[in-house]
């Protein structure tokens, strides 16, 4: 199974953001998206959940397909975000929540799942990332790093095939830059596709199996992770040089 | 003598102070509940919604708060009037007649008086509405939106409880407002503190002492909505408290 992009155009007004973008991976991979700012990473991001909705092209994400010369149907909206979380820069936890009715307040409403079966679930990922003793805690009472990982628990009660990562890592300081490595590599491990937005390219260095070079909304260079040692084209040389 | 009177007068007045605060309270659950239906409209996404409702926000924005509560009073007889009559509205495609048998057009003051406080009140505070929901940071909706949960349960679960946090020092302010504002419905007959005092100087011919009782009242009234103003803002930002040191 495989997600893929055939010539994708997204346009913010007359400015257009992504150009004629296609590439194709199988799931599992971890992909990395790596670029100057204003390169179209993040909507390109926002396109694998529908944030973004391109003007064209179409999209294949497991069995579910979208074709955007058409409007795309509610009902596939809401099917493919239950494969595909999120987890944003800045966190986006709802301030006014616990850690735990965060996590919790997805799978009970869109899953059905009953709440000592979600408490139960969420217990068992904060263990894992470390953060059980702040389950009751409100976000604006943990560090940066804290926050991200609360968010990363959030976007995997859904159980999503696809993770998708915008600029996990910039308001991080290197210890937890390093956790959230880890935390990927791990999920990695455990099979799920995802797609992350960096400028970091030591960072990148660290999760990515593939690689993604991105300037003006199109797509500079592709390919394993050797690109980032090896790159072929000049573009990608200067960028990593900087 | 006097001092029966000045006794007796003290009883009116507190039994005034009641209709001034069933007034202003009423006023308030009914003026929030369309402030928050004027700032839903007015952020829809059919632009003909969203307009007609800034217009009508506009309009009684724009009048004095007076002229508003004289209108109602006199406006809604001749509108019951009207649908006893009968009218036909040409549409488009139809003609429709609204025409209903009514046989009492006697609308009490003190209802008049709500509604037209309550007008004036919404069409204040939804713009205080308004500016909580754009201080609520996009991404915490977008977060929502990714995850699955539906329109209705963004705007119960993780928008209206945050609202309040940013919109209650502008609702109190307006509180306070509304609150004062009461004194003109006693234009309509309304047997609030503000009608009870005039009546009660009239008597006595005494307005110093008559208008320093009634003025006590009103501060006593507002001082006690500031004490609990100021509970409320604090106990809405529970989630805050404390976090610039957990950090």
């Amino acid at each position: 199974m495989n997600i893929a992009l055939n010539n994708i155009d997204c346009f913010y007004g007359k400015h257009q953001a992504l150009c004629d973008v296609s590439l194709c991976y199988p799931l599992g991979e971890t992909i990395v998206l790596l670029g100057p700012s204003g390169a179209g990473k993040s909507s390109l991001l926002k396109v694998f959940n529908l944030l973004e909705k391109p003007v064209s092209g179409s999209m294949k994400i497991a069995d579910i397909f979208c074709d955007f010369s058409k409007p795309i149907k509610d009902d596939i909206v809401h099917l493919l975000r239950k494969d595909v979380g999120m987890v944003f820069q800045n966190y986006n936890l709802w301030p006014h929540l616990t850690v735990m009715e965060n996590l919790i307040e997805a799978p009970c409403q869109v899953l059905g799942m009953n709440k000592k079966d979600a408490i139960e679930k969420a217990m068992s990922l904060l263990t894992r990332l470390q953060l059980s003793t702040f389950s009751q805690r409100y976000p604006l009472h943990l560090s940066g790093g804290q926050q991200q990982r609360v968010a990363i628990a959030r976007a995997l009660m859904m159980e999503p095939k696809i993770l998708l990562f915008d600029e996990p890592t910039a308001a991080l300081d290197p210890e937890s830059t390093s956790q959230v490595a880890e935390i990927i590599n791990e999920l990695a491990d455990g099979g799920i596709t995802q797609i992350i937005v960096t400028h970091e390219v030591d960072f990148a260095k660290k999760v990515a199996s593939q690689i993604i070079y991105m300037e003006n909304g199109q797509i500079i260079e592709q390919g394993d992770a050797t690109c980032l040692i090896s790159p072929k084209t000049e573009n990608l040389k200067a960028y990593l040089s900087h | 003598m006097s001092q029966w009177f000045l006794d007796s007068s003290f009883t009116l007045l507190l039994k005034a102070s009641g209709v001034t605060l069933y007034l202003a309270l009423s006023s308030l659950l009914l003026g929030l509940l369309l402030a928050l239906v004027f700032a839903v409209l007015e952020a829809n996404s059919f632009r003909w919604v969203a307009k007609t409702t800034t217009l009508l926000v506009m309009i009684i924005r724009g009048l004095p708060e007076i002229l508003v509560v004289i209108a109602i009073y006199n406006g809604i007889p001749m509108i019951l009037n009207a649908i006893a009559d009968g009218f036909t509205m040409h549409l488009f495609i139809t003609d429709i007649t609204i025409q209903h048998n009514i046989e009492n057009f006697d609308i009490s003051p003190i209802i008049c008086g709500i509604i037209a406080l309550s007008l004036l009140y919404a069409s204040y505070a939804s713009q205080t509405l308004r500016g909580a929901f754009k201080a609520i940071s996009p991404g915490q909706r977008q977060a929502a939106q990714v995850l699955g949960l539906s329109k209705a349960r963004i705007l119960w679960r993780i928008e209206l409880p945050q609202l309040w946090r940013h919109a209650l020092p502008g609702l109190g302010n307006q509180w306070l407002v509304l609150l004062k504002d009461t004194a003109l419905v006693s234009l309509i007959t309304v047997n609030d503190i503000m009608m009870q005092t005039l009546s009660i100087i009239s008597y006595t011919k005494q307005p110093f002492s008559g208008y320093l009782m009634a003025a006590s009242l009103y501060l006593l009234i507002s001082v006690i909505s500031q004490w609990f103003l100021k509970k409320l803002e604090k106990k809405s930002l529970y989630f805050e408290q404390g976090a610039s040191y957990a950090r």
